[in-house]
Formats: C-alpha cells, structure tokens, sequence
C-alpha cells in the first residue's frame, strides 16, 4: 500500500475506472464532458463553479484539474480566489444557519 | 525576472547540445514516455516529410530590448547576432525565386536589426503575398527612433504579429518584463490609429498568445473571444486573429520548467495531449526557417536547438528548394509541443 492515500499521477488514471464498469464509467464521462460544452454558462463560467466546489469538496484532484483549466482558459488568479471565497461563504453560511436550530431547540427547552 | 539571456549568465542550458541531451535522457531514455519519434511511427507518420515550402522565417538577429521569462530564442540585449547585409541579400535572392507564398521576419527584436528597413523596403518590392513582421510591440516605445514603425508597416503593407500573453497588467508583466504590458497597449493603440488591426482593414494585426507558465494554451477561438473583448472594453484597441501557441520545452521555457521542478510534469501534459491530427500539418512540414547567419532548419525551434536541416543544402547561399523537399524533418521530444491539442505553430493551432 503507498504511503498516502492521495498521489497525483492517480488524476491522470480516472478513465481507467471504465475498466471495472464499462457502461456505467463510460456514461459517467459521456455525462461529465456534455455538463462542461458551452451552454446557457459558457465553459469558463463553468470552471469556475467547478473550481469552487472542488475546494468545499476538498477534492485534490479536481482542484488539481480545475486551477490548470482555469489558468489554460486565462482565467486570472483573482477571479479563481473570489469562486473559492463563494464556496468558502456557501460552506460557513451553511453551517450558520444551522444556528438558528439551535437557537429555536434552546429556546424551546429553557424556561 | 532574469534581465540577461541564459548565454550571458553562462548557463548549463545555454549549451544546444546539453538542451538536446535533456529532451533526450530521463523519461524518455527509460521508456516510461515514448519518445517522438516512437510515438509517430504508432501512426505511420514517421519519418517526418516536408510538403511544399510555403512559408520562409527569418530570424534577423537574437539581440531584443525584452528577457521574456519563456524566450525559446533567449533573446536579449545582451545578444550580440545580427544578420548582416549580405546575409540578407541571399535571403532576397531566394524569396525573388521561391515558390512560398509567406515572408515571416522574426529576431529578437527585428526591428532592432540596422539594416531592418532596408531588408522590408526590398522585400516587399519583389512582393510576396502575406509579408509578416513579428514584432514584440514595446520596441515601438523603446526609442524615438522607432516612434514611426506603426507608419512604416502600413507604407511596405507588412502584417504585424505580435506577442501579448494576457489582456491583464499582472500576468504579462511577469512573464515579458515590468511596464511591457503598458508600453504594449500604448504601442497597439498607435497601430490602430494608423489602421491596424480594425475590423475592415486590409492592415493585418494578429497577437499570439503564450501560456505564462507550465500550462498547455486553452481553446484559441474562446481565447480570442476573452482577449477582443476585454481589449475592446479597457482600452478601445481591436485586432484581427490571436494564435495560441504552446510554449515548447527548450531554452529559458526549459530552465524554468526545471527549475520549478515542472518539466516531467508538463512533458507528461503534451505526450498525452499527443494529436495525430496535428502532425499532419505541423509548421515544418511547410516552412523554412534561416538563422542570423543563413543556415537553414526544419523551424525556428530546431534553429535554436542548432539542429539544421537534414540535406545537402545547409545554407542560405546554396537554397535549392527541390533538394530540400527530399529532407526527413530533425525531430526530438520538443516536437511534441507541436502536436499537443489542437496543435501549435506560429500561425497558431493546425488541427
């Protein structure tokens, strides 16, 4: 077993996952490479949001794959910081908001 | 950023021969990357043949008033080669009598050469169909002495091409230099004025775009989209086409991506970017590219590497066209910047 569960050459081998399952695998890709074609959002808007969510997924590979599509597509590292910031806000309001959960059960317990 | 060519620092990698050794050794000697010439030989397209020569690129001199960080000429003002007059009146001679149909001048600065004016003045009265300069934009600014380049291409109707690696202040200063990216938008701004790159104009203005860093170029057409607009919106300047090339692993582009311990990586992204249908129409298979001292070679990077042609014919004096088309292309892993996506070239992607 290698030491860390993570290695970067690992990105490169993801369409190997066909391998063990070939029809789901390939419509997964089939899938994936249609939500990224130019659509109502254009690719770059949408590496963005793929930028972003790769961080509050804290996916290594995806944030490996999206800070290089981003920087192929000339996107600058400004707007790719101000995704993750809206990930980053989307992820701490989440839990935020929670609050008022516990709010509503402590203010139903105390007296 | 460096301000001296890898040659004035006296670099292990200002050596050609220690470059070829690099693309040669490591990955690809131990067969865990295919070489070049193996990988094309999967597709039957080995050995690399030329077509008809459609496009002869001169490079008049290496020396350049810029030390761009991914320069694969390692240009600079440090370097002192310039094509002398009667170097250039051989090239005179062949474009009078070839059959390609483009005249590409390209340096280092090309403007910066003593005796650029008169070459443009001669060559564009033998009238070759699409004459390109590749001018860097900030040598416009450089010096009084160059203020009317601008006025100067449209008199001999030359076709501007030049470099602009991002439409932000940020990202071209740090690979071309601090204050390029103003003297540039200052320098486009003078071009338009004089008819350059406006959207009927018969004056052509194309920008090539280099990735700044170890990254392979995004799609051309979205790029060229993103450039127009965000050059229109900032500062009112417009352009024809923007050729995304790849920055290919040889000279300062080399040092950087070793000294960033980035080169396995980024030869790992064009091996597997590899497109067959990109060899097919790679820029050596049509052009002819002379150095400041008139040997010939297979393109602009097998000159910089001192790989020249694989003929009889080796120099500019003894150009024979029929006995170069015989040549097998020289190839080396290098070439796989070429083939890497939609391909790369200096008149940007080929498939």
């Amino acid at each position: 077993m290698d030491k860390s569960y993570y290695n970067p050459r690992d990105l490169k081998k993801f369409g190997s996952i066909t391998e063990w399952s070939e029809e789901l695998g390939n419509k997964f890709f089939e899938y994936y490479g249609k939500v990224f074609e130019e659509g109502a959002l254009t690719p770059r808007e949408k590496s963005l949001i793929a930028l972003a969510v790769a961080h509050t997924e804290q996916c290594p590979y995806c944030i490996d794959a999206y800070s290089q599509d981003g920087l192929q597509r000339g996107i600058t590292k400004e707007e790719m910081m101000e995704a993750i910031h809206v990930g980053a806000a989307i992820k701490s309001g989440a839990t935020l908001v929670h609050g008022v959960q516990m709010m509503n059960k402590v203010n139903k317990l105390e007296m | 950023m460096a301000t001296k060519s890898l040659q004035k620092r006296e670099s292990e990698l200002a050596s050609t021969q220690r470059q070829v050794e690099i693309l040669s050794n490591g990955i690809f000697q131990s067969g865990e990357l295919p070489t070049f010439a193996n990988k094309i030989k999967e597709t039957n397209q080995f050995p690399l043949k030329p077509k008809k020569v459609e496009i002869l690129q001169i490079n008049v001199g290496y020396m350049c008033n810029q030390v761009c960080s991914h320069c694969h000429v390692d240009a600079g003002p440090d370097r002192k080669e310039i094509m002398t007059r009667e170097t250039m009146q051989q090239c005179l001679d062949v474009i009078e009598k070839t059959g390609a149909h483009t005249l590409d001048l390209t340096g280092g600065a090309p403007e910066m050469n003593p005796h650029f004016r008169w070459f443009v003045e001669e060559a564009s009265k033998i009238g070759v169909k699409d004459f390109i300069v590749r001018s860097n934009l900030t040598i416009i600014r450089a010096n009084k002495k160059y203020y009317d380049l601008p006025e100067f291409f449209k008199k001999h109707n030359v076709h501007v091409v030049s470099s602009m690696p991002h439409w932000t202040r940020g990202k071209t200063d740090k690979q071309r230099g601090d204050g390029v990216f103003d003297k540039s938008i200052k320098a486009l701004q003078e071009l338009n004025a004089v008819g350059y790159g406006m959207p009927d104009s018969d004056l052509r203005l194309d920008l090539v775009y280099n990735p700044s860093g170890a990254f392979l170029p995004g799609d051309q057409a979205a790029m060229e989209k993103d450039f127009k607009k965000a050059l229109l919106e900032d500062f009112n300047i417009q352009f024809h086409n923007l050729f995304a090339i790849t920055n290919l692993p040889i000279s300062r582009f080399l040092d950087y991506l070793i000294a960033s311990e980035n080169y396995e990586d980024y030869m790992y992204s064009l091996v597997e970017a590899f497109n067959p249908g990109a060899v097919a129409n790679v820029m050596c298979t049509n052009t002819i590219s002379v150095s400041w001292d008139g040997w010939l070679y297979d393109c602009d990077f097998n000159q910089m590497l001192d790989l020249k042609v694989a003929s009889k014919v080796k120099h500019i004096s003894e150009y024979n066209e029929e006995l170069l088309n015989n040549r097998n292309i020289i190839i080396s892993q290098h070439c796989y910047g070429c083939t890497a996506g939609a391909g790369s070239s200096c008149q940007g992607t080929v498939a």
